[in-house]
Parts: C-alpha cells; structure tokens; sequence
C-alpha cells in the first residue's frame, strides 16, 4: 500500500516515508521515516546488521524498496518510471572498501563519472578532478594507482570521486571502519570541512565523537525503524530509550 | 642435515628407474632389422631363388598367406566402380575385382578361399608390416612407392584425367596452356597430385584432400575448378557422382614407362613374385583385356596438348 | 635513536656463520643436481643412440637433408596456419565476448539473450571440431545460398571461429563474473548505466584477468588452425604430409612440429612475463 505523499511543499532535500526492504525472509527496514534539510548532516548509529548500509543503497537505488517513498528534491524516486542513473548522478555514494578502480590512476577514477556520465570534456575534466585532490590533499598522486595509496588516501579519493560532479547529497557508508585509527582523523577532517562548506550528508559511522561534533541529527537505527533521533547532545548524551542506551555503553569501550 | 641423506637415497632411486627405463625402451629394435642389413647384397640372389621356385611355390599350400590356405585381399571402403561394384569386392564384378579373383584362381584358390579387408589408401602405401596378402585400389606403381611396398606387375595402363563441371573456367580446355590459371585438386600422395605439379603446373596451388570424396565435394561446391584422376574413375565421377561433370581431357603420357596400377605387397613379401607372375600370366593369356572390355568399355578421353 | 642509512651495519658472528653454511649448502645441492642431472641425460642420451633401432629412426625422423629439402613447402604451409589463427583470433574475441555479455546481463528482459548465448555455448562446445569443419567446409556451399563465398578458407575459418568462440566466451565470462560486485555497484553509484558500467568498469578488469587462460586458447587456436586442411587448403601439416608421401621419409613431421613449437613455446613465455608482472608469483620464494 503506497503511503500519499505529502502535498505541502516540503524543505527537505531526501525524505524517506515508511520504507520497507526485505531480503528473502530477513526483513531489514521495516518502516524508516526520516528527513534531510539541505546543509544538514545526519548520522546513522546501530548495531551491524541493523540495516544502515540497506538504507543508504536504497536511498542510492542501488536497491529497489519493497514499500514505503522516497523523495529526494522534491521527486518521489521510488517510482519505477523514474531513471534511476540519473538520480545517482546527483548523490554521491562512498563506500566502507573504497571501491575504487583498480585498473585507472587517482585522476581516472576522479574524471570517469564527469566524461561519462555528466558530458564533461576531457581537459574540463581534468582540471575539475584536479582541484578537488588538491581539495583533499592529494593533487601530489594524481598519477599513482589505487593500490600504491593508503587506506586513508584511498577513502579520500572515493570521497572527492563522490564530490567532483557536485551531488546535493553525500552518502558515506561506515568510511571510516576499514582504516587504521591513525588514518581515520584525516579523513574525518575531511568531513568536517564538508560540512562547514554546506555539504548535505547521510552517513553510517561508529565515531562517536565526531557524530557529537559534527551531526545535525543522530538517528539510532533499530529493528528495523529509527529507533530514537534527534540532537546529537540528546540521543548520544541523555538517550531517552532504553536500547539506546544498551547500545551505547557497549560502543564506550 | 638430518633429512638429507634421505632425500638424496630418494633421488638416487629416481634416477636408477630413468636409466633402468631407457634402457629397456632402446632394446626395441625394429624387428626387420636383419633384413636392412642385407638388403643390398642379396637381391639377385634371391630372386633367381624365387624364379626357379615361381611354379612350385605359389599354390595355396606352399604360399606364406597371412591366413593359412586363404587368399587375403585388400582394398578401400568405399570400394568404386568401375573398379568394384555396390561396394562390395567379394561379388567380383569390376574390374580389380574380377582381376583380384583371376589372379586367386591363377594360383589355385578357389572362390570360397579369398576373403577381403578393408584398408585405406593412404595407409596402404606406408611402409611397415601388412594385414593383407595384396591390395588392390589403383594404386599406381612408383620408384618412391617402392621404397616402402612391394607391387605386382602392373595390371592396368593408368590415364591421368581432367574432370570439371560443366560451364566451368575449365570446360572446354584442350591444352596444358589453357589449365594455367585453374585451380585443380587431387588426393594427397597421389600420382594424380603429382601429375598437377609435374605436368600441368598451375599458377595456383593445388587443393589437397585426403580422399577422392572429398575433393569431388569440392568440385560441386565449386571450391575448385578441376580434379585430376585416373580415367575410368573420372568416367564414374562424372556419370555418377557430379551431377553436370564433364571430362576435359587426359594428361600427355610423361616420357618413359607408361604409368600402371599395381598389386601393392608389404616390402619384400614372399609373394610378390607369385604374385606378379599370375599377373603376367592373365596378360599373355589375354585375360586382363577381356576383363577390360568387360568393365571398362569407355571412348577414352580427348588428350590435352 | 634512528638508524641512517648511511651508518653501515656488521652481521654478528652467529649470523656469518649462519650465511656460511647456507652458502655451502647451496653450492653443495646445485653441484648435486646438476651433476646428476647431466648424468642422467648423458646415460639416456647414450642408450639411445647405441640402441639397435637408433640407425633407422635417425633415417626416418631426422634425417638433415630432407629436413632442409622439405622445409620450404613446411615454412610456406605454416605462413598460412599464421595467417589464419591471426585472422580468426580476432573474430573470436569479438564473437565470444558478445556471447560473454549475453549470457552475463541481469535482468528478466534480457532472458532471451542470455537463452540465446547458452545455446551457443552448449551447442558449439558439444560439437568436435573437426566435425564443424566438416559441416560447415563442405556443407555450408553446398547449400548455395547467395552473397556467402564458396571458398574452403572462408568456411573453415567459420568453422574455427563458431567453435572457439563457445570456449572463449566461457572464459570471458568467467572474468566478467570475477570482478567483484563491489565494483559495479561503485559505477553504477556514480551514476553510469549498466552498459557504461560494463564497458568501463567491469570489462577492463575482467579482461586482465583471464589473459592466462586466453592465451591458452590461443595457441590451442594456433595449432587447430592445421584443421581446416581436410577442406583441400595446404597447411604446414599438410605440406608435411605431401613431402612424405615422396619418400616414406618422416623428417617433414618433425620439421613441422619444430616449427609450431617455435611459435607456440614463445607465445607462452610471454605469458608467463605478463602474468609475473601483474603479480601471479607461482614458484618461487623462500617456503
């Protein structure tokens, strides 16, 4: 049963309505509402296996929804007439293994989605993708391939790969859980200036610490629906749910 | 240091078996050894031993058949006409068969004492052991050929032919000159592929098939322009296998000995001489002419220049 | 403290007398294996030769002269099994990475190609070749149909080309199925479509990857090519096979195994850089 969608003009940027996806017999997202404003950072917390990542790929359509709407820019993209490749060239998706491509260097893997995908030719390109390495540092290994980088540059290219076409929205899938914990500040510096530059962002994050700094709105993720959201000094500091709490005194180490 | 006197025990036995094995394997000699060795001294001797023994020895108790008492006959399946007929030697029509079965009686088999295998052509003319007494599959006599088999005397004059499908770039050639640019096909190690190269010596290659079947195939799919072949088996390719064959014309006889079809025999078997006599024998008596007329009754065939 | 580079460093004593007899050691196992090894080699070689039925096979197989007098004709055959495997590795890679991508797209619109190319792959793979060339050599212009050559060439290259593109192709998809979702799903979330993803993502990994066994094929291809002489061509075995048919002499065989050899042997070595370089380490290293 398709839920109406709301016919007052809404601000949010992405607003997911009851969405529902289940894997076989596993339901994963049972009934997920949630809101974005555009500027805002909003974090996802909860156990592994809650359904953080389902979320964002549903939100990428890179999953189809077994029920429930989701707008974005105004635009239900649930809709099975909606071209899908067209919205995920206005988000910007980056992932806990990197997933860069291994058989371009840095400034390829940067390049490809503005040639392909947004027409851009080939020496705009070029110096688009080369302002934003210098963005993230990382101008110096343009030429390098993946595999000579760190964890930590190797994240930091996805996120300007993610960046360089200008999505309203930044989607970021636990980026920082495959790095060695010397490597996860820099990139979560990265992620700080995104956000004082007014990048819209949904993320998955075990950090704590930067969630308390940086988030807009904290929403735990549990059984399937957001459990408790709101100010990140509340849910991560006086949580008023009782599982709330249990999760979050085992993330304190 | 422990392990290593074992390993090396170990590698020493490897090495033991190799040697062992090669060892073995070069204590296979050829089994004609001997008669390599004496090849070149004893060929007079010999066949004025079998001379003298020609009338005696070649009846079906004194002749080394490789069957006791029968005669072992080889030729091809399919076995053609006019050469055979229905595919089957043992009817002895056609004429290598009726030929087969004269030279049979000449030595005193009767009917029921000849039996037939099956063997191909291109293995006929190998050299090495036979599991025939002889063969007959118009297999044309040659100094290379003898290298390898043994022949009879030969039993038939050989024609090399011309064939092509009618309205082709061929039809109609009557020189050499006029099949230059043709391209011509023919069994491979034939003396027909020869003649191509020897004689007619077309400016591109010949195609090369590893049967008669084939290259006629060929001919209909139009991959070809021509096959050379011995005349009546042009004469059946034509009338029976191509639907619009035509004969071009027969090949100039090359100089010296004219070109026959021979009984092919294992290298110095001991009956080739029984053999070839019988085959001289159905000559003189004007048999091989009435089997001739029999089965071969055809005009011949233009000659190209 | 840091350690510059420049500062040399002495092994200690238990560490020369380690490298010491490990250097010894290894002297010791290269003059044993070496020494048996020419041993052996000698006493095979030696057997050999003596043996009674050395003289014949020297006559048969490797006789020099006939080997120079026949490898003109052989070199010439050869020029065409080239030829032919040049052109018809070409058309394979084309034909076979079509069906590749046939049988690999998701979808239940695209259940009739991926139908199609199964097929394909099931019928061409249970076919011999020989029999293909065959059917399609002699069988293909019987049938006349217009505008479609006649020439034995042109129908066994067909031939060649319909049967190893089944075998390719499974190649090709084993590669295309190698590449780990992860990637795609990293195009498509850049916004590239299935087919961009497909030609700039997946593909230039996928092909990378199973360059080893492609070249597997290739040269298997290389030595198939010798087939379509039953059509009437004249390839190096064929040319081979006329040479013996002169003289009963084996030699041309031989020569044109030597020759194939030649071509295939390097094909493999380069291989075996290529692979080493994209970091396939097989033997080697110190367990």
């Amino acid at each position: 049963m398709r839920t109406p969608v709301d016919s007052t003009p809404s601000t949010d940027l992405l607003r997911l309505d009851r969405v529902r996806k289940s894997f076989g017999d596993h339901l994963v997202l049972r009934e997920v509402d949630l809101s974005i404003e555009p500027g805002q950072c909003v974090v996802l917390i909860g156990a592994s296996g809650s359904g953080k990542s389902t979320l964002l790929r549903c939100v990428n359509l890179l999953e189809v929804v077994d029920d429930g709407v989701i707008t974005f820019e105004g635009r239900d993209i649930t809709d099975p007439r909606v071209d899908g490749d067209e919205v995920r060239s206005r988000m910007g998706m980056v992932f806990q293994a990197y997933n860069l491509f291994p058989h371009l260097d840095v400034i390829g893997n940067v390049t490809m989605a503005l040639r392909l995908v947004h027409g851009v030719k080939a020496d705009e390109a070029r110096s688009r993708g080369m302002a934003m390495l210098e963005r993230v540092g990382l101008a110096a290994k343009a030429q390098a391939r993946p595999d000579d980088l760190s964890g930590g540059q190797q994240q930091r290219v996805a996120i300007a790969r993610a960046l360089v076409a200008n999505p309203r929205l930044m989607l970021l899938d636990e980026v920082t859980s495959a790095l060695d914990p010397e490597l996860v500040g820099e990139v979560l510096d990265l992620l700080t200036d995104l956000k004082s530059e007014g990048v819209t962002m949904l993320l998955n994050t075990h950090e704590m610490g930067f969630a308390r700094d940086v988030a807009d709105q904290v929403c735990f993720l549990h059984d399937g629906r957001i459990h408790e959201r709101g100010r990140p000094e509340q849910v991560l500091g006086d949580p008023q749910e009782e599982r709330t709490r249990t999760f979050l005194s085992r993330i304190r180490a | 240091m422990l392990k290593t006197p074992r390993r090396a025990s170990r590698r020493h036995l490897a090495v033991v078996t190799l040697v062992s094995a090669a060892i073995a394997l070069s204590a296979c000699a050829p089994t004609d050894e001997d008669d390599s060795g004496t090849d070149s001294g004893s060929d007079t001797s010999s066949s004025s031993e079998s001379e003298a023994s020609a009338a005696d020895g070649c009846t079906p108790d004194a002749m080394e058949t490789v069957a006791d008492g029968t005669l072992t006959i080889a030729t091809d399946d399919p076995a053609y006409e006019p050469w055979f007929v229905d595919n089957d030697p043992t009817n002895g029509k056609g004429y290598e068969s009726a030929v087969a079965y004269a030279v049979a009686e000449q030595l005193g088999y009767t009917q029921d004492q000849v039996s037939w295998v099956k063997v191909p052509f291109n293995k006929v003319v190998q050299p090495g052991p036979k599991d025939f007494d002889f063969d007959v599959n118009q297999v044309s006599i040659t100094e290379a050929r003898r290298k390898a088999v043994d022949f009879s005397s030969g039993y038939f004059d050989v024609v090399q032919t011309v064939i092509t499908n009618k309205g082709s770039a061929i039809d109609g050639a009557t020189s050499l000159a006029d099949l230059a640019d043709a391209k011509l096909g023919a069994q491979v190690g034939t003396t027909s592929y020869n003649a191509i190269v020897d004689q007619v010596q077309p400016s591109t290659d010949p195609a090369v098939f590893d049967t008669n079947d084939q290259a006629v195939q060929a001919l209909k799919n139009g991959q070809i322009d021509g096959i050379v072949v011995d005349l009546p088996t042009a004469y059946f390719m034509t009338a029976v296998q191509l639907d619009d064959g035509v004969i071009v014309g027969q090949l100039p006889l090359p100089d010296g000995e004219p070109e026959q079809f021979g009984a092919v025999l294992a290298k110095d078997s001991p009956l080739t001489d029984c053999i070839s006599s019988a085959v001289d024998t159905l000559r003189e008596d004007g048999v091989l002419d009435q089997i001739g007329q029999e089965w071969l009754a055809q005009q011949g065939a233009p000659e190209l220049s | 403290m840091s350690d510059r580079v420049g500062t040399a460093w002495q092994p200690s004593e238990v560490q020369s007398e380690r490298d010491e007899w490990r250097r010894r050691r290894t002297i010791r196992s290269a003059a044993i294996a070496a020494g048996s090894t020419l041993l052996l080699l000698g006493v095979v070689g030696g057997a050999v030769v003596s043996s009674p039925g050395w003289e014949r096979v020297k006559e048969t197989y490797f006789d020099w002269d006939k080997a120079v007098s026949s490898f003109p004709a052989v070199l010439e055959g050869l020029w065409l099994n080239i030829r032919v495997m040049a052109l018809c590795a070409v058309l394979i890679v084309v034909l076979s990475l079509t069906i590749a991508i046939m049988r690999t797209i998701r979808g239940p619109v695209a259940f009739p190609l991926r139908l199609v190319g199964t097929a394909y792959v099931d019928i061409f793979r249970g076919l011999p070749l020989l029999l293909v060339i065959f059917l399609l050599g002699f069988g293909g212009p019987a049938l006349s149909l217009s505008g479609l050559p006649t020439s034995a060439l042109f129908w066994g290259c067909a031939a060649l080309v319909l049967s190893y593109s089944a075998y390719v192709a499974e190649v090709f998809r084993a590669g295309i199925e190698s590449v780990h979702p992860s990637q795609r799903l990293a195009g498509r979330s850049l916004g590239l479509t299935y087919g961009q993803t497909l030609r700039h993502v997946v593909l230039p990994q996928a092909w990378r990857r199973v360059i080893p066994p492609l070249m597997n094929d290739l040269v298997s291809l290389q030595k198939d090519s010798g087939l379509i002489a039953v059509l009437g061509v004249v390839d190096a075995i064929r040319a081979a096979q006329i040479e013996t048919a002169i003289d009963f002499n084996y030699t041309p065989y031989v020569v044109a195994g030597f020759l194939f050899c030649c071509l295939t042997i390097p094909m493999a070595r380069l291989t075996d850089r290529y692979a080493r370089k994209k970091g396939y380490h097989g033997a080697g290293g110190h367990l």
